[in-house]
């Protein structure tokens, strides 16, 4: 019973990180956003008894997605300002 | 279009987005209730014949190790693009913009964040090592533990400034061994096939079950992904920072 009501928690959560995301439109902020869906993510992978895939997406999504969203803000911005 | 139009044409495709859906996900087993062949197997023979304790990474790096070595590679070809795009080009001389704040410097960080992460260094070192020589036994793996290790760089430079930090990471080193690690799972799948066997397959004496040398082969590989991932992450978080800060450092 328990297990149902922390399955039915984070799904909701995750939904709403969904959402939260989608409905940011500011990429910098986005990134933090999505940092913490993927911190999300992982919990419910967790939560399913996927110990394993619960890691891998803590790593990817928490760490390298927003990573890689930061560096490429930064070439764009960089980018940005020489054409000024 | 006009917005009207718009809105027709969403809901005509969300509506059609649903019936898929309800088609696609009717026929499924009812909510919790696992009934899976290739489950039963993986579960009867891992521990049996490899003593391996995490069956998602006998899975991994045995049954299906040929597919692994293609994931691993489609993270050493990310890597590598992220480098190839973010390098310095001939005709883009360092500085040749104009820094639109260049008297205002990046504001230091604060004493607590300089002596939490200098803290955390060492247990993350000491986490991510556990998780990579430990994936036979519990989950975890090189995959996840080379994250780990790739941490610790920028808690480092949480803890010192850029040129501090620039001075303590060796590069090359760096980069030598993520194509180290990249290789190890070829010539550990190679040396199978040299002493007569097939590719990958686990020769290795199997060890006790539930121990850190058990697994024959798995632990090897792991240690290879490990040095992959975490040399690969690690120096696209240098290419970041070079990117983001080496101007207004100097």
């Amino acid at each position: 019973m328990s297990e149902t009501i922390l399955q039915a928690g984070i799904l909701i959560f995750v939904a709403a990180g969904g959402t939260a995301v989608v409905f940011n439109r500011e990429p910098l902020s986005q990134a933090m956003v999505v940092s913490f869906y993927g911190l999300l993510l992982g919990i419910m992978f967790f939560v399913f008894q996927a110990p394993d895939v619960g890691l891998s997406q803590i790593v990817v999504g928490a760490v390298a997605l927003p990573l890689m969203i930061l560096l490429v803000l930064a070439r764009v911005k960089k980018q940005g300002r020489k054409s000024d | 279009m006009t917005r009207r139009v718009r809105k027709i044409f969403f809901l005509l495709s969300a509506a059609a987005l649903v019936w898929v859906f309800f088609l696609a996900y009717s026929p499924l087993a009812p909510f919790g209730y696992v009934q899976s062949k290739y489950g039963d197997m993986v579960n009867a023979i891992t521990v049996p014949e490899r003593h391996i304790t995490d069956a998602v990474t006998a899975v991994n790096f045995d049954v299906r190790g040929f597919d692994t070595l293609g994931e691993e590679f489609i993270l050493f070809t990310s890597v590598m693009g992220v480098l190839l795009l973010m390098r310095r080009q001939k005709d883009e001389p360092a500085g040749d913009h104009e820094d639109k704040a260049a008297d205002r410097m990046i504001p230091p960080a604060s004493d607590a964040v300089r002596v939490t992460s200098l803290l955390l260094i060492a247990p993350t070192v000491l986490f991510g090592l556990y998780i990579v020589t430990h994936g036979q036994v519990t989950p975890g793996g090189g995959f996840q533990g080379g994250v780990i290790l790739s941490t610790a760089p920028l808690l480092l430079y949480l803890c010192a400034d850029y040129r501090p930090f620039r001075r303590a990471v060796p590069q090359r080193l760096i980069e030598a061994s993520e194509a180290f690690g990249a290789a190890a799972y070829i010539l550990i799948g190679g040396a199978c096939v040299a002493l007569g066997g097939l590719f990958l397959q686990n020769s290795l004496p199997l060890g006790q079950s539930g121990s850190l040398t058990s697994g024959g082969m798995v632990p090897f590989i792991n240690l290879g992904v490990g040095l992959e991932v975490s040399g690969g992450l690690s120096l696209a978080l240098l290419v970041y920072l070079e990117e983001l800060l080496e101007e207004k450092e100097q």
